[in-house]
C-alpha cells in the first residue's frame, strides 16, 4: 500500500535528487576545466616534451622524436648547467634569508612605532607591492646607470670609494648584488604585511607572562613569538623560494634581454635553450628539474606544517 | 623617627626608588619611541625612494636628467617626457591590449571563481577535498616552467600572437587564489540568513542573489584587485606569446623601450610612471571596500 503511494513520486524525486547532487559539480566544472587545461595538462606535456628531441622542425610538424632520458643525460654532464643550478640555489638562499630577516625586523618595528608612522610605512609597502616588476626593474636600471645613476653619485659622495663611471654589471658578483637588492626590495612588502598581520593576531597573554617572568625581548621573540609564527614563516619562506628560484623578469629585463651566460639562472637557461636556440626538449628537461627542486622544497614545507599541526 | 628595616622604612624607600625609576623609565620610553619612529620613517623613505626617483625623473627636462650632480627636485618642470612616451609607436595599441586582457580576464575570473567558491563553501560533495588540494597545489607550480608546453598548446590551436591565449593563461593563474579567497568570504556568511529570506517567501535562487551576493561584494573587490595587479603586471607570458608590436601588452612595450631606442631615461621613466599608475589608482579607488570587507567579516561573529 505504502509502496503504491510513493511509487508515482519516485521518478521526479529521484530526478531532483540527482540534480541536487550534480549541482555542486556543475559549479566547479568551469574552474576544473580552466585550471586542468591550462596548468595541469601542460605540466604533463612538459614532462612528455622533455623526453623527446624537439627542435624547430619538430615544432612545425607537431611531432617530436623520442629520446628517453637523453635530454637529462645531456644537461647532467653540462658544466654550464651545474653552474646554473649552484647559482640559482645560492641566489635563492641569499634572497630568501635577506627578505625574511628584514621583513621580520620591519614587522616587529611596526608594532612599536606610533600610528602615523605605521600608516606611512604600510602605504610605502603597498606602493612598492603594486608597482609592476618591469617598472621596478627600469627604475633600478636607471638608478644604477654607470654614467648618471644616483647610486654611483651617492656612494662617491659618501666617500665609500670612487664609483664614477662604475659599471655594476661588468662583474657578475656585483651584478648579482644589484639583482638581489631589487628582488629583496620588491619582496619585502608581501612578506612584511603577512608577518605583521600574523603578529597582530598573536595572543598577548603568553608574551606578557614571559615578560613578568623576566624574559628579555630577544628571548621573548626567540622562544615565544617565533614558534607561534612558525606556520606563517614556513608559508612565506616556501613561497619566496618558489618565486626566487624561478627568477626571470628582473635579470632578463635588467640586462636588456641579452644576459650573458654568467647571469643565467635556471629559468633563463631553460628559456634560452628553448626559445633562443630552439631546443625545446632540452629546455623542457631543465624546466622539469626546476619543478622537481621546488617540489622537494614544497614537500619539506608540507611535512613541517603537518608536524606543527600535530603539536598544537 | 623610623628605624631602617622596619616595615614603614622599607616602604618609603621602595616608594622613592619607584618614583625615580618611573621617571627614568618614562624618559627611556620616550627616547626609544623616537628611535623606533625614526627607523620606521627611514624604512618608508628607503622603500619609496626608487618610486620617487622615477616620478621626478619623468618630470625633469632632459638636461637636468643627464647631470653628474643629480637634482633632487624637478625644479624646472616639464611634461615633455610624457608627451614623448605617448607618441612612441604602439603605445596606444598596447594600452588598449592591456585593458582588454585585464578586463575580459577579470570578468571571466570573477564569474568562474564565484561559482566554484559557492560550490565548495555551500555544498558537501565527493571530491571536494581533492578539488581544494588541487587549488592549493597548482599555486606551487612556477609559471616560468610551463612556458614551453603553453606555447606549443597555443601554437597548435593557432592562438600564438593573439590575445585570447594570453587571457586564458592569466585566467588559470589567478583562479586558484581567487577561488580560495572567495570561498572564505562565502563560508563566512551564515546560511541562516538565506534560510530566513526563504521563509519570508524568497526562492532559493532569489535568496542567494538578494542576501549572499551583496554580502560577498567586498570579497569580489578584494579578489578583483589581486587579479588586476597580477594580469596588468605580468611580463614573460605576454613576451613569449605576443610577437608583433601592435599585439603586445604594456609591460612588454615598456621592457622593449630601452633595447629599441637606447636608454632615454626621461621618456622611459614617464612611460614607467604611466604603466604603474593604473594599478595604484585601482588600488586606492577600491581600498575602502577592502577595509569594509575586513570589518564585515568581524561583525558577523
Amino acid at each position: 500500500m505504502g509502496l503504491a503511494i510513493t511509487a508515482p513520486d519516485q521518478g521526479p524525486a529521484l530526478y531532483s535528487r540527482l540534480r541536487r547532487r550534480l549541482f555542486p559539480y556543475a559549479l566547479i566544472t568551469p574552474s576544473v576545466a580552466v585550471i586542468g587545461g591550462i596548468l595541469a595538462f601542460p605540466l604533463g606535456m612538459l614532462i612528455w616534451i622533455s623526453l623527446q628531441h624537439y627542435g624547430l622542425r619538430e615544432l612545425i610538424n607537431h611531432q617530436g622524436e623520442w629520446v628517453g632520458l637523453g635530454n637529462y643525460q645531456k644537461i647532467l654532464v653540462d658544466p654550464l648547467f651545474h653552474a646554473v643550478i649552484v647559482r640559482s640555489l645560492a641566489f635563492t638562499f641569499t634572497c630568501v634569508s635577506l627578505t625574511v630577516a628584514l621583513s621580520t625586523l620591519i614587522a616587529l618595528l611596526l608594532l612599536k612605532v606610533r600610528r602615523a608612522v605605521r600608516v606611512l610605512v604600510m602605504s610605502a609597502l603597498v606602493f612598492v607591492w603594486a608597482t609592476p616588476v618591469v617598472v621596478t626593474v627600469d627604475i633600478w636600471q636607471w638608478m644604477f646607470d654607470y654614467e648618471f645613476g644616483i647610486i654611483n653619485y651617492l656612494l662617491t659622495q659618501l666617500h665609500l670609494g670612487n664609483f664614477i663611471h662604475h659599471n655594476w654589471f661588468d662583474n657578475p658578483v656585483q651584478g648579482f648584488a644589484v639583482i638581489v637588492a631589487i628582488v629583496v626590495w620588491y619582496s619585502i612588502p608581501f612578506v612584511t604585511i603577512t608577518l605583521f598581520a600574523a603578529l597582530l593576531q598573536m595572543p598577548s597573554d603568553v608574551e606578557d607572562a614571559a615578560r613578568v617572568d623576566g624574559a628579555g625581548s630577544w628571548r621573548r621573540f626567540w622562544y615565544i613569538t617565533a614558534p607561534i609564527l612558525k606556520p606563517i614563516f614556513l608559508i612565506v619562506i616556501c613561497l619566496s623560494t618558489i618565486w626566487n628560484f624561478g627568477i626571470f623578469n628582473q635579470i632578463y629585463i635588467l640586462l636588456n634581454q641579452r644576459p650573458s651566460s654568467d647571469y643565467f639562472t635556471i629559468a633563463i637557461y631553460s628559456y634560452r635553450e628553448s626559445f633562443g636556440v630552439t631546443q625545446y626538449g632540452l629546455g623542457a628537461a631543465i624546466a622539469v628539474v626546476m619543478v622537481i627542486v621546488l617540489v622537494i622544497v614544497t614537500l619539506f614545507y608540507v611535512r613541517e606544517t603537518v608536524k606543527v599541526a600535530e603539536i598544537s | 623617627m623610623i628605624a631602617p628595616g622596619t616595615a614603614q622604612g622599607i616602604r618609603t624607600r621602595t616608594e622613592r626608588e619607584a618614583v625615580s625609576a618611573g621617571l627614568s623609565v618614562n624618559v627611556w620610553r620616550r627616547v626609544s619611541q623616537l628611535v623606533y619612529d625614526g627607523v620606521g620613517i627611514a624604512v618608508a623613505v628607503v622603500m619609496l625612494f626608487p618610486i620617487y626617483w622615477m616620478v621626478i625623473t619623468a618630470f625633469k627636462p632632459g638636461r637636468d636628467i643627464l647631470t653628474l650632480q643629480p637634482k633632487w627636485f624637478p625644479a624646472p618642470f616639464t611634461l615633455d617626457n610624457f608627451k614623448d612616451a605617448i607618441a612612441r609607436p604602439f603605445f596606444l595599441d598596447d594600452v588598449r591590449n592591456s585593458v582588454i586582457v585585464v578586463a575580459v580576464m577579470l570578468a571571466l575570473a570573477l564569474v568562474v571563481a564565484f561559482l566554484a567558491a559557492v560550490g565548495t563553501a555551500r555544498f558537501g560533495f565527493r571530491g571536494r577535498t581533492a578539488f581544494l588540494v588541487m587549488i592549493i597545489g597548482v599555486q606551487m607550480v612556477p609559471l616560468n616552467a610551463l612556458i614551453i608546453p603553453l606555447y606549443m598548446l597555443l601554437d597548435s590551436a593557432g592562438q600564438i600572437d593573439a590575445l585570447p591565449g594570453v587571457i586564458a593563461i592569466y585566467l588559470a593563474v589567478v583562479l586558484p587564489f581567487m577561488i580560495w579567497t572567495l570561498r572564505g568570504f562565502v563560508a563566512n556568511i551564515p546560511v541562516e540568513l538565506e534560510e530566513s529570506a526563504m521563509i519570508d517567501g524568497c526562492t532559493r535562487v532569489g535568496a542567494f542573489f538578494r542576501i549572499t551576493f551583496p554580502l560577498v561584494g567586498p570579497g569580489l573587490v578584494a579578489t578583483a584587485i589581486f587579479g588586476f595587479i597580477q594580469a596588468w603586471n605580468e611580463y614573460i607570458i605576454a613576451y613569449v606569446l605576443l610577437s608583433s608590436p601592435n599585439n603586445q601588452t604594456l609591460t612588454v612595450w615598456l621592457a622593449s623601450f630601452t633595447t629599441n631606442h637606447g636608454p632615454e631615461w626621461g621618456p622611459l621613466m614617464a612611460a614607467a610612471t604611466l604603466t604603474g599608475l593604473p594599478v595604484v589608482a585601482f588600488f586606492l579607488l577600491l581600498q575602502r571596500y577592502l577595509a569594509g570587507g575586513l570589518t564585515a567579516g568581524a561583525v558577523k561573529g
